[in-house]
């Protein structure tokens, strides 16, 4: 047990289950609807997640932080259309300008956030309810409510979704897919073992003692916001290549889909705790839900309640249960600490 | 007393009716038809729906706690009302069926939040998506129209004078969401809770059972809400009012409300609704589409913060410069 309790954080248990309710959910669906296991499904699933998974990586950095990104659905919408729209008017560009474009346009708009947040001192709900309006409203004025199309795009970025980067065991993992992997598991090691990254989670859980300690509290909430507005232009490529028809409607109430992966991944919304990984499985979980209740011959109404009903266990299991685990292994910390310096008696 | 008034004025609620001010003279110069009874009626109307929610929204705010569910449950009350009626029921108790809807919606948040101890913004959250999906099941990708007359007149047409219901209900809930938060006792414990929750809970406050009351309230206003809204609009979507909750927490939010509970009042709430209509209004008149009016209250929902943010870190750098 002792040794258990030493290689397991809760955490990890609480991904643990994420991960077997998925694979439980598959089991269902699969005995429930025909030809459920083929590649089609797994792709159908992985590309309506991929997006959401971007972001929502973003989101859980600014949650860790104690802070909530409501902007992100503008910042997708704003860098699908600038990209999609440049991209339209010179064809010939090399494939990596639409992509910088819309990294670029998302972490200035992210930066935006960040430095009135963190240097003006505005509440980061109030913040970003006011830029997902702005930049919402910035992005109708700037469009003239013009669409970008699919058929004024270049063949590559048109062709982009449907391009496999390699097939295992049937299942063809396509190219924009892995980046979205990619990038979580680049964060999930970032925010795992690199300091610069862990100070997210010190802000988070204790922002006087991060602050008392020294940690420069205001670049790291600048750094979240910017990331996550990076993450979310990213997303707006993604959008662009996938959808092809941009409209200024594109992204619009994203940001709530993101903040209920997040949730159901495990991500406290208070600050402090949570892992990428966590963000993804509950973005698949979501996504899993979604398209399988779409293939299911009931009524495909019932996507919204049974959603609704998975983020309330999500976060009612999350209270209930994980704050018991925490607990267990603190006080298993604190009776080996105890049993390690008993006759000294001095405090550890 | 009058000095009390004058600090107020100097204040939040200062700046609210200055910017008021200016916004009414601009449009009077702006548009002939700007202060015409017609008008004024028309601009509560548009908006009347949120601006009762808000109301409500603001007590559970000044607690602590936030309802992202309210234009869901909004949605589902229209919904339910719409599927009753439609199934044969006689209206006056599919209405009924509706606001009993919005009791179990706010028994429901309720109970996670106060009882269970669940961070409101996540209930709330799971609660937007859900309820958002019993609207969705019950009347689907139809519209349910064809009421009797009576119940669109309801919506449309002034009742008292040119007043309509809404418009005089919007008018009794403030009077007395005002009298509850500034006069009784009830009110006095919204704030101690918002302000320290564990000294509230210590000194013996029945914190569950005033977070519960107003999760319920909440949830009760905005089913009638949602009513009052498909009698205007005389037709029911499953999409109806989505989306209006962050327009109904920017309401709140400028009227100084701060998001960590504790502070702000009735009087600046009232204020922020007659900013936000008659700047809508106005820029309506001006030919400003809506999607610029939105950025520009966003653009204000910021400012309202950040200016006083900004005065006080220069008062500060002034005053240390001096000694």
């Amino acid at each position: 047990m002792t040794w258990l309790r030493r290689r397991i954080r809760p955490e990890q248990i609480r991904e643990f289950s994420l991960l077997l309710l998925i694979v439980v959910a598959v089991l269902i669906f699969g005995s429930a609807i025909d030809n459920y296991y083929t590649s089609r499904t797994f792709n159908r699933i992985a590309s309506s997640v991929m997006i959401i998974t971007v972001v929502a990586v973003g989101q859980t950095l600014v949650v860790l932080t104690r802070n909530i990104d409501l902007s992100v659905g503008s910042i997708v919408g704003c860098t699908a259309y600038v990209a999609g729209v440049r991209i339209a008017a010179d064809n010939g560009l090399p494939a990596i300008v639409p992509v910088l474009i819309a990294v670029a346009l998302g972490a200035a708009m992210g930066a935006i956030n960040g430095v009135l947040v963190a240097w003006g001192r505005v509440p980061s709900i109030i913040v970003t309810l006011g830029t997902l309006a702005i930049f919402r409203g910035l992005l109708v004025d700037y469009s003239g409510a013009r669409t970008v199309t699919t058929d004024s795009l270049p063949p590559w970025l048109v062709d982009l979704p449907r391009l496999d980067l390699f097939t295992l065991a049937g299942l063809h993992v396509k190219v924009m897919v892995a980046l979205a992997l990619a990038i979580v598991i680049a964060f999930q090691l970032a925010t795992s073992y690199l300091t610069f990254a862990r100070q997210f989670y010190a802000l988070g859980s204790n922002p006087d003692a991060a602050d008392l300690i020294g940690l420069p509290t205001r670049r790291i909430v600048l750094t979240a916001f910017v990331l996550s507005g990076a993450l979310s232009g990213l997303a707006g490529f993604m959008t662009l290549a996938r959808f092809g028809n941009i409209t200024v409607e594109a992204g619009r109430g994203l940001e709530l889909e993101v903040v209920a992966a997040a949730v159901v991944g495990g991500v406290n919304i208070f600050g402090g705790s949570g892992t990428v990984i966590g963000a993804m499985l509950g973005g698949v979980m979501i996504g899993t839900l979604e398209q399988s209740l779409l293939r299911l011959q009931i009524n495909e109404f019932w996507r919204d309640a049974v959603m609704g009903l998975l983020i309330l266990l999500a976060v009612a299991s999350d209270a209930v249960i994980l704050k018991r685990l925490r607990a267990l292994w603190a006080r298993a910390d604190l009776e080996m600490i105890a049993r390690s310096a008993p006759r000294t008696g001095e405090a550890p | 007393m009058i000095a009390a008034a004058f600090a107020r004025l100097r204040g939040w609620e200062g700046l609210l009716l200055a910017l008021l001010v200016v916004i009414v003279v601009v449009n009077m110069a702006h548009s002939p038809y700007y202060l015409g009874v017609g008008n004024i009626i028309n601009l509560f109307q548009l908006e009347i729906e949120k601006i009762i929610v808000a109301l409500m929204m603001t007590l559970i705010i000044i607690n602590g706690e936030i309802d992202l569910s309210v234009a869901s449950v909004m949605g589902m009350s229209a919904c339910v009302m719409a599927w009753s009626f439609r199934a044969g029921v006689p209206l006056p108790w599919a209405m009924l069926a509706a606001m009993a809807s919005g009791v179990a919606a706010g028994l429901i948040n309720g109970f996670w939040i106060a009882y269970v101890g669940l961070p409101s913004l996540a209930v709330t959250l799971a609660g937007l998506i859900g309820y958002r999906g019993v609207a969705r099941i019950l009347v689907q990708d139809r519209a349910i129209g064809d009421y009797p007359g009576w119940f669109n007149a309801l919506g449309q047409q002034g009742l008292v004078g040119p007043l309509t219901l809404s418009i005089i209900i919007f008018l009794a809930m403030f009077a007395v969401l005002g009298l509850v938060l500034h006069g009784a006792a009830l009110g006095r414990l919204v704030y101690v809770i918002g302000n320290n929750l564990q000294a509230a809970r210590y000194s013996g406050v029945r914190v569950r059972r005033v977070k519960m009351t107003l999760f319920v309230a909440s949830a009760v206003v905005a089913a009638l809400a949602g009513l009052l809204y498909a009698a205007r609009l005389g037709s029911v979507r499953g999409d109806m009012a989505q989306g209006f909750e962050l327009d109904i927490i920017t309401i709140v939010l400028l009227g100084g409300v701060s998001i960590f509970g504790g502070s702000g009042n009735l009087l600046g709430v009232g204020l922020s609704i007659l900013v936000i209509l008659n700047l809508r209004n106005g820029m309506g008149l001006a030919d400003i589409t809506g999607n610029t009016q939105t950025s520009v209250i966003g653009a204000l929902l910021i400012l309202s913060v950040l200016a006083p943010n900004i005065a006080q870190a220069i008062h500060i750098r002034w005053k240390g410069r001096e000694t």
